[in-house]
């Protein structure tokens, strides 16, 4: 308690909220207790440092926003992958097409929508992203109306968990690709519109704090870590993440939050590359809705083979996702970030030879909702 | 030389950690420092980074009490950025010629001294930070960071009242400056 009131005194006095006698009094003990003042010294020795670190913080934040920001913009270009030839001229090469193609064409994102304009324009008109904004969907279906009441509902209820819930804008699906050190990769379509908050919520409904620490805007990957202490780890992953693209015609399930509860479904994959041939994706036949970019695509012998990103608009079924190469190529780049070195994919594949019940119920808690403001 | 009222203005403005003056400072010398990175055997990505701290170095030199840039901005962030590649090259021994110097150079080393023991000051705080865990976090980054008044977290955490999340915070930062001296003790 002597400590408190110390630390209470010395605040008061750099503040300059003492009165003067206070003041003199403070300073006249100092003066007679060199112990005593050694620690007031400490003390505002410590103040300074956590000052310069959240002004430091704030800033690093601030510079963060503007790079991505200026990278939107096309004004600094960040090279996709390890910057290997062939890779960035596959990227250009396709990025041509699509520029080509937006005059007569249409994908969708399977996030949720303020984002879906943006997006549209940059990369191709017939396609929408899929991921879920939580207010304009509002707007959509009264069903989805009551839905959304519902989670706002959710949100505001208190919970057994004392951190506050979090308002969300936008819901999308995420999953762990290294449960060591609690990785979790989505599109980076999704996480664009995070602009205060990013978290995870698993299976329960527990949410838990999360910070993208790699971005690639070209190949819509981004990679989450869960910063939160509460958050349990997991054992290694139950599947594994394929090295090699899909196979036509490979049977795929998928898991994601299309709604507010996980959702389940199942296709198979018919083209080997994207929208306009873009070789980052393969097309799905499948059914995605918004809130579904991000989910796992696995096939049947629990191999991760992609990750659902967009759909087309001008035909039913048609749905993109990322090939999971990519996404070793995104964690090379992550072993690069300091501090974030030790990222692995680690699994210990469980699902093979598994009823299609069991692969999910062992899935599911690797499956987050991503969700924002 | 004197820095001119217009670099002055933006210097203000990073200190305050003001986005315009930001995204100003970047528009009109990234592509500098682009070229240069490239044209040193770097990449688009190291361009970036390089500039993301050399944003970061001026940043804390703009906070210093009383100080003086004596140069351009352009200057001193090409001078900055040429330095820290510099190194960085040394460090993965991938430096094959000399550097081309397409601008002016001053010298910078003292600054980049300060900015490394920075650095680490942030490290050792941003650690200690992540080791107290919740709510002891978010009570700390709400009074000392976000500079809230404390009947506000008292509501927002769900406190009595100020007093009790006055106590409350008063814990938490023992614990967190126990965690910080511990490291920054070791380090020095």
């Amino acid at each position: 308690m002597d400590d408190i009131l110390l630390i209470d005194a010395a605040e008061r006095y750099v503040k300059g909220e003492m009165t003067p006698q206070e003041r003199t009094y403070f300073e006249e003990i100092r003066k007679n207790n060199p112990e005593l003042d050694q620690l007031v010294v400490e003390h505002i020795f410590f103040l300074n440092e956590l000052d310069s670190f959240s002004h430091t913080r704030n800033f690093k934040h601030a510079l963060q926003e503007t790079e991505a920001k200026l990278i939107g913009e096309g004004f600094i270009s960040k090279a996709p992958l390890t910057g290997k030839a062939k890779i960035i001229y596959l990227w250009n090469r396709s990025k041509r097409t699509i520029a080509v193609a937006a005059s007569i064409a249409g994908i969708v994102s399977i996030f949720i929508a303020s984002m879906i304009s943006a997006f549209n324009n940059s990369k191709a008109p017939n396609t929408k992203l899929l991921v879920a904004e939580l207010n304009e969907q509002r707007a959509k279906t009264r069903q989805i109306e009551k839905k959304v009441n519902q989670l706002a509902a959710a949100s505001n209820t208190p919970l057994v968990v004392e951190k506050p819930r979090v308002d969300a804008k936008f819901r999308a699906t995420g999953f762990l690709i290294d449960a060591a050190n609690n990785f979790i990769v989505t599109n980076a379509h999704v996480i664009k519109e995070a602009r205060h908050q990013l978290i995870v919520e698993n299976i329960k409904g527990d949410q838990f704090k999360a910070e993208a620490v790699y971005v690639n805007v070209e190949n819509d990957l981004a990679i989450l870590k869960i910063t939160d202490n509460d958050f349990k780890k997991l054992a290694p992953l139950p599947y594994s993440i394929r090295k090699t693209n899909a196979e036509l015609g490979e049977q795929i399930f998928m898991l994601g939050y299309p709604k507010q509860e996980i959702v389940y479904g199942e296709g198979y994959v018919s083209a080997k590359n994207g929208y306009q041939l873009d070789t980052i994706y393969c097309q799905l036949s499948t059914s995605a809705n918004e809130g579904n970019s991000g989910s796992p695509v696995i096939n049947k012998s629990g191999e991760l083979v992609g990750i659902i990103t967009s759909m087309e608009t001008n035909a039913e079924g048609v749905v993109f996702a990322i090939k999971s190469p990519n996404i070793y190529k995104a964690v090379d780049e992550v072993k690069k970030i300091k501090d974030y070195e030790n990222i692995k994919i680690l699994s210990t594949p469980s699902l093979k030879g598994a009823d299609r019940v069991s692969q999910i119920k062992k899935v599911q808690d690797y499956v987050f909702m991503i969700k924002g403001n | 030389m004197n820095t001119s009222e217009p670099e002055k203005f933006l210097l203000d403005g990073l200190a305050k950690e003001d986005k315009q003056a930001i995204e100003r400072i970047y528009r009109d010398n990234y592509q500098m420092v682009q070229s240069f990175i490239l044209h040193n055997n770097g990449t688009m990505d190291d361009a970036a980074d390089i500039f993301q701290e050399a944003m970061i170095v001026l940043f804390e030199k703009s906070k210093t009490p009383g100080f003086e840039l004596n140069c351009q901005i352009k200057t001193y962030i090409y001078s900055v950025c040429r330095r820290l590649w510099l190194k960085k090259l040394q460090q993965m021994q991938r430096f094959g010629r000399q550097t081309d110097d397409m601008e002016q150079v001053i010298p910078v080393e003292e600054d980049l001294e300060i900015h490394e023991k920075r650095q680490l000051d942030f490290s050792i705080m941003e650690n200690a930070m992540a080791k107290i865990g919740e709510p002891c976090k978010s009570l700390l980054d709400a009074y000392y960071i976000q500079k809230k008044q404390m009947q506000q977290i008292a509501t927002e955490f769900g406190y009595t009242n100020a007093d009790n999340a006055k106590t409350q915070k008063y814990k938490c930062l023992v614990r967190l400056k126990k965690l910080f001296f511990a490291q920054y003790k070791t380090i020095q």
